[in-house]
């Protein structure tokens, strides 16, 4: 691999700096993701900016009843804190879900929000892919894509966004908190991550050199009746294959609020928002609730190896809501 | 006189040296000047090279050398075309080795072959088997030497009057071994002698093959393997790596050591071949066979015939009066073909094993009762009789220890919440065999013996478990044996493969031991001066036993529970029952028996070669991608056995229990899936999306 040099930031202005005048630089959180692409020679480097060191990595209850995340709290202690349990159940279902208790010990919050895709053909520099070398092709589109997009795919990338965390957070209204080269700035989730388009290298709306610094959880009081449900092709230590983060608010039967993200289908955490309109304020049923994915996946344009994730993206946004319901 | 080693649960004797991380692999033994290195695969699946650049890796900080085929040192054309590495221009598929880097440190030679531009003049390539394919050929026999076809009877008559008939075709694909030791070397020649610390399942035939490539005499050879992270049959003979390194070491006249990467074990190690396996079994209305046909279709490469032996499983498992099994292959721009756990029974038996549950349901019988009416004592293959065969009676146990009776046969007739249970079952048979294999004894003054064997522990406990037959040959209590193997500095033996390494070497060990006490019968106290050692080889032994059949049986169960809606599949448990002549060592017998059916739950839902014709390549090279079965997958996996004698093995009486616990596990969970949800899923691995949306779930 190549050499790098390794940098240890004073605090987020000099880590920010270093970015801004190092054009291979690149920040390092848990290396869970990053190492391993240094390896494959994907992601080459010249300079890490380790950023786990920075005070970041504390989780603070705001007064108005939301929850403050630092972008370095590792994503086991997340997952074992006392009110993101109680309040945020599907935030902690979608941690335990992910990776293996090694790389939870290790992978960060902010890191995993910025984690590549598991492509095969991004993670192979003897294939093309776009996302990796713009202008190359997408492998993939014609390829082995059973594991990759149904929803808002392009020509030129059809990849998928990796994380559980993601989809939790934006079925959960999160907002981003980054450090730019030009300042702070707050960035809701949902407007964090782009379509691939035409320039899938391109995977957020921030700036290069941008530092997520935290992650704000706005006040919720439904989330406390949410979940995650995670499909993988082995019991443990698998990306999902389709993945679905629901918050479930009901007065009586109807459907006061809804919250429902999907994983697995599209190049970012996709908020399956025509579901929710679907069935905010309408008396729930199993049947509503397939008939709100149908709503939101009419869209999907399956490619050969992936028709399976349309069903199955269904069948577990009914599961999920309708544990919801009944609990 | 036996003091009773054998049958003891010993833990492994370097269990400890494993656990404290003293135990050194192939590349882990400290030398003085050591360079490494890292191998170069092509980019091209067939083609020739026409331009090899290496300024840029030279420039590169650290880097010692670009080995490839214009600067390497020469190797004899061997029997082993894979092997003839760095030699020529040609290549023959993607990912063979093309180049290696030799740098002074890991990190370098990484970078160093990422520099290295390599330019191809590529041609149009086949890498995908398909049943219509235009290269089917059949080939002049099967692994290792048996007929490619049999025909017993008239199969087509036979077939054609058979009230009931199951005539289906199964498909599995490309299986990847990932030992978690890769292929790597550390080498080093000096004076003309080279030494290599190696990982393979065999050092006297990697030194063999050393001393043909190198041109030396076998003696200047000597190979090392004392601790090896397994294998599953992809380190049975002298593999890329080794010769590798051992190319590169010679070139920059330094000590180097190569691992493969992950990435790189995917293919050039060989791979279990995928098969097409068309299966036709007719019965009467009791369900005696009356016609078997397996005919089964699989590939190699363009550079060596590796003709698998999948259909070799049905010639002797169950007996009909008409019989038919064929072989064919394809020469294919791929990586050749190598050996997996059970190479030929494992995925036969899935086939046939599978087929005989499907007509198990449709002559209205139950799949126990079906085994057992079709048992037969004598080799419908070889018409001699079987030298001991229990099939039946691991049926019976395994059937009473699983819970089967009163199993209702119907699909989808069992529901617990949103998951649908269903049990299966399959029988499993593997051959008993013995090579010939040499060993040394020696008795010390002290009273201590010392047995010596170029035999491999490749992570099962062989080490262990020849160290108790030899106590017991000795008649000594085991903690006065000592025992040394994994060097070609010691007495030749065959490699651990083909479940035949306990068997080939105890019989070495135990003739020594026999000859050694006959020499200190006239000793006073039976206790030397000096060290006494006694040399045995059975070579003229082995040879001469008579041919017969010899197999050790199982029975395999699984239960399984699916997810109505989603279509996941996950197992609840898995019981075999297996007959395998003696148990040397429960405790690591039991490892291999489960470790063999966990192979199997991941061969039947997890893993597949992902090959994208375009690229000639598996797309999912990385154990992220190419999902093996982890621990959560396994909630409940047990193994039993039967006390069984035969005299007809091996002084020791064992029958070998490396394989034989994959064989048939694959089945067994496949019509566990049918029986939960009625669908009948014909290509592994059977994954949620073949069940999602299928009507007959939810």
């Amino acid at each position: 691999m190549r050499a790098f040099r390794y940098h240890r930031p004073a605090d987020v202005a000099d880590a920010v700096a270093v970015l801004a005048a190092e054009p291979q630089a690149a920040y390092l959180g848990g290396g869970t993701n990053l190492v391993d692409l240094m390896k494959l020679g994907v992601q080459r480097p010249d300079v890490l900016v380790d950023v786990t060191r920075l005070p970041l990595d504390t989780v603070e209850e705001a007064p108005d009843g939301g929850l403050r995340i630092g972008a370095t709290v590792r994503n086991s202690d997340l997952a074992a804190h006392p009110t993101v349990r109680r309040d945020y159940p599907v935030l902690a279902r979608a941690l335990l879900a992910a990776a293996s208790g090694q790389l939870r010990n290790m992978a960060t919050t902010g890191g995993n929000l910025l984690q590549r895709t598991r492509c095969v053909y991004f993670q192979d520099t003897g294939k093309a892919c776009n996302k990796r070398e713009p202008g190359s092709g997408c492998a993939a589109l014609h390829g082995q894509n059973r594991d990759l997009a149904v929803l808002d795919w392009s020509e030129q990338c059809v990849a998928t966004h990796p994380s559980d965390l993601a989809v939790a957070l934006t079925a959960l209204d999160t907002v981003v908190e980054v450090h730019e080269p030009d300042g702070p700035r707050d960035v809701p989730i949902t407007a964090l991550y782009r379509s691939p388009g035409t320039h899938p290298e391109r995977e957020t709306t921030l700036a290069r050199g941008t530092l997520i610094t935290a992650v704000r959880l706005p006040p919720l009081p439904a989330a406390r009746r949410s979940t995650y449900v995670k499909v993988r092709d082995r019991a443990s230590f698998a990306f999902a294959v389709g993945s679905v983060a629901a918050v479930l608010d009901l007065d009586g039967d109807v459907v006061r609020d809804v919250r429902l993200a999907y994983g697995a289908v599209a190049h970012r955490p996709w908020r399956a928002y025509r579901a929710e309109e679907a069935l905010r304020g309408r008396p729930f049923s199993p049947e509503l609730a397939a008939r709100a994915a149908d709503a939101e996946l009419a869209e999907a344009r399956p490619l050969r190896h992936n028709g399976f994730k349309v069903p199955l993206t269904r069948a577990i946004t009914v599961r999920a809501l309708s544990e919801l319901a009944s609990s | 006189m036996s003091t009773g080693a054998v049958g003891r649960a010993y833990p492994r004797l370097e269990g400890r040296e494993k656990v404290t991380g003293t135990a050194r692999y192939a590349v882990e033994y400290p030398v003085d000047g050591i360079t490494y290195g890292w191998a170069v695969p092509s980019a091209v699946v067939r083609g020739r090279i026409t331009r090899v650049d290496t300024t840029q890796a030279l420039a590169s900080p650290g880097v010692l050398a670009v080995v490839h085929h214009g600067n390497a040192p020469r190797l004899a054309p061997g029997p082993e075309p894979e092997l003839w590495l760095l030699q020529e221009p040609a290549v023959h598929y993607r990912g063979q080795y093309v180049a290696v880097v030799v740098a002074t440190s890991l990190e370098a030679a990484r970078e160093g072959a990422r520099l290295v531009r390599i330019d191809y003049d590529a041609g149009p390539h086949s890498t995908v088997l398909t049943d219509d394919h235009p290269g089917l050929y059949q080939p002049d026999h099967v692994n290792p030497s048996y007929p490619t076809d049999t025909a017993e009877g008239d199969f087509d008559a036979g077939y054609a009057a058979a009230p009931v008939r199951v005539d289906v075709t199964y498909r599995t694909p490309a299986y990847h071994n990932n030992p978690m030791e890769p292929h790597a070397t550390t080498a080093q020649w000096r004076d003309g002698r080279l030494l290599v610390h190696d990982s393979n399942q065999g050092a006297t035939s990697v030194r063999a093959t050393l001393a043909e490539l190198f041109e030396v005499p076998p003696e200047s050879v000597r190979v090392v393997a004392q601790h090896v992270g397994g294998g599953f049959g992809s380190k049975g003979y002298a593999k890329a790596a080794v010769v590798l390194t051992a190319l590169a070491a010679r070139h920059v006249d330094r000590p180097v050591k190569l691992a493969l990467t992950r990435q790189q074990i995917f293919g050039p190690i060989g791979y279990r071949t995928p098969t097409i396996q068309r299966v036709r079994l007719a019965a009467d209305a009791d369900g005696r066979l009356t016609a078997i046909c397996h005919d089964a279709i699989s590939q190699t490469s363009t550079i060596r015939e590796f003709a698998e032996q999948t259909a070799v499983y049905t010639r002797s498992m169950y007996a009909a009066p008409h019989r038919r099994t064929t072989h064919r292959l394809v020469r294919l721009d791929v990586p050749t073909p190598f050996w997996m756990r059970a190479p030929g029974e494992c995925p036969g038996a899935y086939a046939l094993e599978s087929a005989m549950d499907e007509l198990a349901l449709a002559v209205g019988i139950d799949p126990v009762e079906l085994r057992i009416r079709n048992d037969t004592e004598v080799d419908p293959d070889q018409g001699r009789p079987f030298t001991s065969r229990n099939l039946v009676a691991c049926l019976r146990e395994g059937a009473q220890r699983f819970g089967w009776t009163d199993r209702d046969p119907t699909p989808r007739a069992r529901r617990d919440g949103r998951w649908l249970i269903g049990t299966g079952m399959a029988g499993s048979s593997y051959p008993a065999r013995a090579r010939p294999s040499s060993a040394r004894a020696t008795a010390r003054p002290d009273g201590s013996f010392l047995v010596q064997i170029n035999a491999t522990d490749i992570g099962t406990g062989a080490r262990t478990a020849i160290w108790q037959v030899a106590a017991d040959a000795l008649g000594v209590p085991p903690e006065r044996v000592e025992i040394h193997i994994g060097d070609t500095a010691l007495p030749t033996a065959p490699l651990a493969g083909g479940s035949m390494g306990t068997a080939s070497w105890s019989w070495a060990v135990i003739r020594a031991a026999q000859t050694l006490r006959e020499k200190l019968q006239d000793l006073p106290g039976g206790v030397p001066a000096d060290d006494v050692s006694a040399d045995a080889d059975t070579t003229d032994e082995v040879g001469g036993q008579p041919t017969l059949p010899r197999y050790a049986y199982g029975a395999q169960f699984a239960e399984v529970r699916v997810d109505a809606d989603t279509g996941e599949v996950r197992l609840n448990r898995m019981l075999g029952v297996f007959a395998a002549g003696r148990v040397v060592n429960p405790t690591t017998a039991r490892s291999q028996l489960i470790g063999g059916m966990t192979m199997g739950l991941s061969m039947a839902l997890h893993e597949e070669g992902l090959l994208d014709e375009r690229y000639g390549d598996w797309v999912n090279h990385d154990l992220a991608t190419y999902h093996i079965t982890g621990c959560a997958d396994v909630e409940s996996v047990e193994a039993y056995w039967l006390d069984e004698h035969d005299d007809e093995l091996n002084p020791a009486g064992v029958k070998g229990i490396g394989e034989i616990g994959i064989v048939g596990a694959a089945a067994a969970i496949a019509n566990a899936v049918h029986h939960a949800t009625g669908v009948r899923v014909r290509d592994l691995p059977i994954r949620l999306d073949k069940l999602v949306g299928t009507s007959s779930l939810a």
